[in-house]
């Protein structure tokens, strides 16, 4: 049975009463354990940083070549914090309820309370380090609602609100390298975990420069390695995301969680054409002030310009009346997917719709629109190439975040002891759909103020062991980790790994992306493994697994996004409900909109590896609702 | 279209590289320019060859991983653009282009187009931060800042550590990337206390690095693609002979 060891007592007192009972490492002592951290975005770097500073000898790990280029660094629109500075109304309750029915109810509540509270304290935090947050003349924190919140309570630094604040992380970290406090390992990829006696007690890695594998051992594994939104190929996330570190952790006994919540944004850039490599996110933003629509008839191919008004479907404004073009992200998603999967897309290959802005042009003035938006119309008009003033934009849903991830108790430790799991590579706090700027908020609430209090309980409390790394269990490791990169090299087939990269993505997209159903997901299952297959059989990766071969690291990449996809399908398969992001096409009100079968699947889906890829065992956490009431989203 | 490519070939650190010719066919003028690049690497290595290592990882302008020299100017020389955001729409069909990693001494080649820039990191280190640990912080609004003051530590901030005023500089000067760093903290009051001591060090950083003097010639502000201005220069060295005559050390 899975423990998730949430405290007793009120919600509200949850986290000060585990405070203090969780017990504590003597600050002397500390020095004296090691914790290694995979990952240097917003989660590992805080992390990081602050557990040297608690006294803990750490070493960080990352596949970049610094660790200020994690892909926390491309968040645009902000983080969301309970401060109430504009007196709105907000309050940690509020900024709880809502990230809960924003996940719609599927998310651990005590969890959610507690990333609430410390969410003041991560503004604070983050100001004292220099963080160039916007202000008001007055000199005082600027706010503002975003994705859909009717309080003001996001903090942001313009549109580069991620990149400010890993800055601010990575400056944390910068000076606990020069103290000698944390060791840095750039350009190193975690490979695999390794277990001793149970206990996750440390890492094999490749060194991506000189392509070198060496072993890691630790008292403790923490693993901030992101989102595994690659599995789709393409995505907003960077082309370097992976599943690799979980996934390996999963195959290690790890559960992994509701691998088939993931979030599609509904204003990205849309696909030009076969060789696109990544998506580009649009803000959220421009859905104040642009009108959604498509043409009536499907085939229509005149340009904008020559489709009079009669003759355009505003299908926002027409099926959400009172949110029109505000509506939350899954809803506007999937009702741009719908339009084109009736022929009424426009663009190249049809999947895009426009995002009008000369209503708005009309009425505020071109240089209005300018000084709102000015730098997204210059991105768009880089990649898309045409002039968003003058013709409408195009937009469609793509990819961009996961809330599935490593299965967490209220500790933030996997079910295997020692492994603890921040960020989005944790399953814990977003339910089945995240809400604008909370991804921030939670990575820094998990790595300054949650992990370095719960990880001391775990040493405090087990057997102090950081075992040699001349024991049998590293070496072994260690030999498969050898053993698979020489098989991909080995291979010597005929196509490219992006080809299956594309091909499998493209398959996950079609069948477990913004609409699902049974048979679509059962045709999934019976393909991934025949591309995982050819791909063992087929692919073609030259050159050697020593020195720099991207090619090759990208194909290990690959070869776990090819297991993982499948374990994706099972759960959206198994959970035959609609809830958030995860829409099966069976389930729906009257008005197509995603519902819930609480009574059968209010809880947390937990897949333990059986050692059949097709055949994991499913673990069940309930979730269990002490003090809020669970209601249907409404958006009408 | 079709485009000839010269690019930079060189198997390791210490070896020495040359230029190998390439035809790239099929390109369409939608494909970003590392796009491009994928494109020729899926052809070579379906014909046996060694795809050219490149570095990259947002492909939207904003972790500074990409690094490429084109025509002779890094990240190619369209305004305030990275190369992973330059598109192939803005090069003329059938032209030729040449494609060289950054070069400095301070950035040594690892591979093909890829260097090291590690060099950055430990000029952070010898100072870029403010020495807060975490906990313990007052509110936020405890300390009010100027939104002028907040917005000229903003646009300072907005350095994405990719190398490129190095790279054009004809000495190899890092001042750009560390005169934003200065003047990003040394702009805000939590920057106060350590203000002179981190110009100090930050200079003193570099030249250990090896990365050359400022002669002030304007190439570095001219591709970065944050668009940096050349006056967080000015702000280093104020704030670094001020330490100096104060005796501050690094
Ligand atoms: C375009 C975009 C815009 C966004 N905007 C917002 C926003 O406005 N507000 C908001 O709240 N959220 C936003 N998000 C979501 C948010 O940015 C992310 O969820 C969050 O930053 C993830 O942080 P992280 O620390 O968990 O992971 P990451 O920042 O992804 O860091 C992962 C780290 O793990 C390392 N790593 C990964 N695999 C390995 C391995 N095998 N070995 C070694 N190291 C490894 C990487 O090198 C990296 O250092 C946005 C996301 C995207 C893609
Ligand atoms: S100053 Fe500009 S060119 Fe130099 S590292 Fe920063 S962003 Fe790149
Ligand atoms: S790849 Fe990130 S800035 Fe170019």
């Amino acid at each position: 049975m899975l423990d998730s060891k949430i405290p007793s007592g009120p919600l509200a007192q949850k986290w000060d009463k585990h405070r203090f009972d969780l017990k504590l490492v003597n600050p002397a002592n500390k020095r004296k354990f090691k914790v290694i951290v995979v990952g240097s975005g917003l989660a590992g770097a805080s992390a990081a940083a602050t557990l040297s500073e608690l006294g803990y000898k750490v070493q960080c790990f990352c596949y970049q070549d610094s660790p200020r280029r994690a892909h926390s660094i491309a968040a645009q629109g902000g983080i969301n914090a309970a401060k109430n500075y504009q007196n709105d109304g907000d309050s940690v309750r509020r900024l709880f309820y809502d990230t809960i029915k924003g996940g719609d109810f599927r998310a651990r509540e005590a969890n959610v309370y507690r990333l609430a509270q410390v969410s003041t304290n991560i503004i604070d935090q983050c100001v004292a380090q220099g963080v160039p947050f916007a202000r008001e003349y007055g000199g005082h924190l600027a706010n503002r609602s975003f994705g859909g919140a009717q309080v003001s309570r996001t903090f942001y630094a313009r549109g580069q609100t991620g990149q400010q604040l890993l800055l601010g992380a990575y400056q944390a970290l910068s000076k606990q390298i020069a103290k000698g406090a944390v060791q840095m390992f750039s350009r190193t990829e975690m490979l695999e975990l390794v277990l001793v006696n149970g206990h996750a007690k440390g890492i094999i890695v490749r060194d991506l420069t000189s392509g070198k594998i060496s072993r890691h051992s630790a008292d403790a594994v923490v693993l901030a390695t992101g989102g595994y939104g690659n599995a789709f190929y393409l995505s907003t996330n960077a082309v370097g995301c992976n599943v690799t570190a979980t996934y390996r952790a999963f195959k290690k006994g790890a559960l992994f969680a509701n691998p088939c919540y993931t979030q599609i944004h509904p204003t990205c850039i849309p696909v030009n054409g076969d060789h696109q490599s990544k998506l580009t996110l649009m803000s959220e933003s421009l859905r104040n002030d642009g009108r959604v629509w498509v043409p009536i008839k499907a085939g229509d191919h005149r340009p904008a310009s020559q489709i009079p008004e009669g003759e355009r479907d505003y299908f926002l404004e027409r099926k959400y009346p009172s949110f029109g073009n505000l509506a939350p992200r899954d809803i506007s998603s999937r009702a741009a997917k719908e339009v084109c999967d009736e022929g009424r897309g426009v663009g190249p290959g049809g999947l895009g719709v426009y995002l009008d802005f000369s209503d708005a042009i009309r009425r505020d003035g071109e240089d209005a629109i300018r000084a709102r938006y000015g730098n997204l119309f210059q991105m768009y008009e880089k990649i898309a190439g045409e002039n968003a003033y003058q013709t409408p934009m195009r937009i469609y849903p793509a990819v961009h975040y996961t809330m599935g991830g490593l299965w967490v108790d209220y500790n933030l430790m996997s079910n295997i002891p020692g492994l603890f799991v921040i960020g989005e590579a944790n399953f814990s706090d977003h339910g089945a759909n995240r809400l604008g700027a909370s991804a921030l908020m939670q990575g820094l609430a998990d790595g300054y103020f949650v992990l370095p209090y719960t990880i001391g309980n775990y040493f405090a409390t087990t057997a102090k062991s950081c075992p040699a790394e001349s024991s049998q269990e590293f070496s072994q490791a260690e030999i498969q980790v050898n053993e698979r990169l020489r098989k991909l090299i080995s291979i010597n087939g005929s196509r490219t790994v992006r080809s299956f990269h594309r091909e499998v993505g493209q398959l996950i997209w079609d069948k477990c992306g913004m609409a699902r159903s049974k048979a679509g997901l059962e045709d999934a299952l019976r393909r991934i493994p025949a591309i995982r297959a050819e791909f063992w059989e087929n692919v073609k990766v030259t050159g050697e697994p020593e020195g720099i071969n991207k090619t090759l690291e990208h194909a290990g990449r690959v070869a776990d996004f090819l297991e993982f996809g499948e374990l994706m399908c099972l759960d959206a398969l198994e959970r035959d409900e609609s809830c958030g992001g995860h829409f099966r096409t069976e389930h729906q009100t009257p008005d197509g909109e995603a519902k819930r079968n609480d009574d059968q699947f209010s809880h947390v889906s937990a897949w333990g590896f059986s050692g059949n890829l097709a055949k994991p065992n499913l673990e069940k956490e309930p979730l269990i609702y002490e003090e809020v009431t669970m209601s249907q989203r409404s958006y009408k | 279209m079709k485009f000839t490519l010269k690019i930079w070939r060189q198997s390791g650190p210490e070896k020495s590289g040359h230029f190998e010719t390439y035809e790239a066919h099929d390109i369409q003028a939608e494909m970003s320019f590392l796009e491009m690049l994928d494109v020729l690497n899926e052809q070579i290595t379906i014909s046996g060859g060694q795809p050219v290592n490149f570095d990259s990882d947002c492909r939207e302008g904003i972790c500074g991983m990409c690094s490429l020299v084109v025509n002779g100017i890094p990240h190619g020389g369209q305004k305030g653009t990275t190369v992973c955001q330059l598109h192939m729409r803005s090069f003329a069909d059938g032209q030729t282009i040449t494609i060289e990693p950054w070069r400095a001494k301070a950035f040594p080649v690892l591979k093909d187009l890829v260097v090291d820039r590690s060099a950055f990191d430990r000029i952070i280190q010898s100072g870029g931060y403010i020495s807060v640990n975490t906990g313990g912080a007052p509110d936020a609004n405890a300390l009010p800042i100027s939104k002028d003051q907040a917005e000229m530590a903003f646009d300072a901030a907005a350095c994405i550590g990719c190398g490129a005023c190095v790279a054009a500089c004809k000495n190899s000067s890092a001042m750009l990337f560390a005169g934003a760093k200065v003047t990003h903290l040394n702009t805000l009051p939590q920057g106060h206390p350590e203000k002179y001591s981190r110009a100090v060090s930050i200079v003193v950083s570099m030249d250990k690095e090896g990365f050359g003097a400022c002669t002030v010639t304007g190439a570095c502000a001219a591709v970065c693609p944050k668009e940096i201005p050349l006056d967080v220069i000015s702000k280093l060295n104020r704030d670094y002979a001020v330490g100096i005559l104060k005796g501050v050390s690094a």
